[in-house]
């Protein structure tokens, strides 16, 4: 593909708005005494003595103008039309687990549809004993669970496999949120509709032009796959499948069928454009890998990071990023200040949920030295996040899925930060 | 309540809604509609219908999505995947191209025309002869270039050495050298938001 964007990278120019923002002159004296008295303190502000904005003034808001950086971004040149097409989550920015609606990432393969509660059907058919209509009111009656999972491309990372090529966490690893769902279990559906013995697999398709149909096997279904009608407390986003869509924790996005309008119990997969053209791993001998379904374990260092630079200068700073994997818990993150020279175990927010992003912090004294961060992710069935190296010794560079390597930044002495690839 | 526990929710669906929704085709024919379409009808209404972002002969314009060439090429540094080269099974093609396609006028062919558009994209990959006649009742007999080119998800068996007691802590390696670099690609697009002139 051929580079289209002219200019600095962003590192670079994130770095240089900050640098002239502190006028250069604090650089490296966060702790340095005051010359004068600061007259953000010493003088009246017109918010400390004028009045703000009403309660009536928003009656659903938006993020402060002040954070306007914090948004989805799109890289042109990935897709041939921005309406089959991904977006990105603003991960360099975020901090904690939980996505905010409004800003994680969309994958549409025909747009995004307005859909209507009242205009929703859900059918349930195939290998069952009586194929079933549910409006959307009738979903509701069912009773409901609450879960917290991480839904990841199957592409995260993919423009990653030959090289380092997009230069900031939200495009390297961005194509992933983390949301609180509430739903009815869709075992409970295929339950009221009673699943015949022939049954293995279920087909599951969504309401928009694209279908997006894939086949779930059985098992899975009856696990743990949820039909969620809201998140984060709130409903669905349009563009992430309102009214209704289907979580299936720690497995690729591309599952988790938006607008779903149709389960089908079957006996055998479909082996839909989803599961064959699509979402298939090409390995270096030819020969590709159908049905990788499981995201694997897999970390990212969010800040600092070539959209994150270190702005305040040498002494104390903020190691921090994500980890996250469809088998299970992260039970530790391991990390690197020297390329993978030498680890030190990272601290956990929180304990590791199953199949739900978990931040991790490594608070450091940096005073300039040259560093190449790197953050190693393991989880609760023993799996430590593998190297690009090892990735491409077992898959060759043409699997474009699931590329959960070990990702490198390079931060240099001027604070900024780089996607580089290290021996 | 018991796990099996029914709810008496929802109603049942009728035959007409099953038929209007259920439209999926499987590798073994299931799912197929009674029909045909030939190489030289499905010539035309590709023509009509898709060499807009197809190609003319299915070999795509720009950065849509070419549906033929490529064959050979899937271990190749560059590989090119299309119907002919890649696809492993046509009812695929035909449940695809039936739901999906013409991008942004999905649902808009009939059953005989999605015969013989696929006919023609067998055809634009040398897989049928020009005067081929797809139709449900023969279309087992095409033979596909790569059926036989998938293996279901082998992780746990090929990538066993990730599952690893302890990781390397200290020492690991000699030497770090940077042997890529994002920013010499400079493919990344500009930074919009707060503070953009």
């Amino acid at each position: 593909m051929t580079a289209s964007f002219k200019g600095k990278a962003p590192s670079r120019r994130a770095f240089l708005k900050g640098s002239i923002a502190a006028g250069g002159a604090v650089f490296g004296a966060s702790a340095a005494r005051a010359a004068e008295p600061d007259p953000l303190i010493t003088e009246v502000q017109d918010w400390a003595t004028g009045l703000g904005d009403g309660v009536d003034a928003t009656p659903y808001g938006l993020p402060i103008q002040y954070e306007s950086d914090v948004i989805r971004r799109n890289v042109e040149w990935l897709t041939a039309d921005t309406i089959s097409s991904i977006n990105f989550t603003p991960i360099h920015a975020l901090d904690g687990t939980i996505t905010p609606q409004g800003c994680a990432f969309e994958r549409h393969h025909s747009g995004a549809i307005e859909l209507r509660k009242d205009d929703y059907r859900l059918m349930i058919n195939g290998l069952v004993d009586t194929p079933l209509i549910f409006t959307y009111e009738d979903l509701e009656r069912f009773p409901r669970e609450n879960h917290v999972y991480f839904c990841e491309c199957a592409a995260n990372t993919g423009m990653e496999w030959a090289g380092a090529q997009l230069n900031g966490a939200q495009f390297t690893h961005g194509m992933i949120h983390n949301m609180e769902y509430t739903g009815v279990p869709l075992r409970t559906l295929l339950n009221e509709a009673g699943v015949q013995t022939e049954g293995k697999w279920v087909y599951v398709e969504g309401a928009d032009a694209s279908s997006n149909g894939r086949s779930i096997p059985l098992e899975k279904a009856l696990d743990d796959v949820l039909v969620a009608f809201k998140a984060n407390g709130e409903a669905l986003r349009k563009e992430h499948g309102y009214p209704v869509r289907l979580v299936v924790p720690g497995w690729e996005g591309n599952m988790w069928i938006k607008w779903l309008r149709r389960v089908e119990v079957t006996t055998q997969a479909i082996e839909s454009r989803e599961e064959t053209s699509k979402y298939t791993d090409t390995l270096a001998n030819g020969t590709s890998r159908k049905w990788t379904w499981v995201m694997d374990a897999k970390s990212v260092v969010t800040s600092p990071s070539p959209q994150s630079p270190i702005k305040h200068g040498h002494g104390p700073l903020v190691v921090t990023g994500l980890a996250w994997s469809g088998r299970g818990a992260i039970t530790g993150v391991d990390v690197s200040l020297d390329g993978g020279m030498n680890w030190q175990p990272a601290r956990l927010a929180q304990p590791g949920q199953s199949k739900a992003l978990t931040r991790f912090y490594l608070d450091i004294e940096w005073n300039g030295e040259e560093m190449f961060l790197q953050s190693r992710a393991r989880d609760d069935t023993g799996y430590v996040q593998p190297s690009k190296a090892q990735l491409r010794d077992v898959r060759g560079e043409n699997s474009i899925y699931h590329n959960n390597c070990i990702q490198t930044w390079w931060v240099k002495p001027n604070g900024e930060a780089e996607n580089v690839e290290v021996s | 309540a018991a796990a099996d526990a029914r709810f008496g929710l929802g109603r049942p669906a009728l035959p007409e809604e099953v038929a209007a929704w259920d439209l999926d085709v499987a590798p073994d024919g299931t799912g197929l509609p009674v029909g045909s379409g030939s190489v030289e009808d499905g010539e035309m209404l590709f023509s009509d219908n898709c060499a807009v972002c197809h190609g003319e002969f299915a070999e795509g314009v720009d950065n849509w999505p070419k549906l033929a060439g490529g064959e050979g090429t899937l271990a190749d540094k560059d590989p090119l995947k299309t119907v002919g080269s890649y696809w492993p099974y046509l009812s695929t093609v035909w449940d695809y191209v039936h739901r999906s396609m013409p991008f942004g006028a999905a649902q808009t062919l009939s059953p005989d025309e999605v015969y013989a558009i696929t006919a023609y994209i067998l055809y634009s990959n040398y897989l049928v002869e020009d005067d081929f006649v797809l139709s449900n009742e023969n279309f087992l007999e095409v033979e596909m270039t790569n059926t036989d080119g998938f293996i279901v998800d082998d992780r746990e068996e090929a990538e066993k050495h990730f599952w690893t007691a302890e990781p390397c802590m200290e020492n690991c390696k000699d030497s770090v050298e940077i042997t890529m670099r994002a920013a010499v690609l400079d493919v990344t697009p500009e930074e919009e938001g707060a503070g953009e002139e």
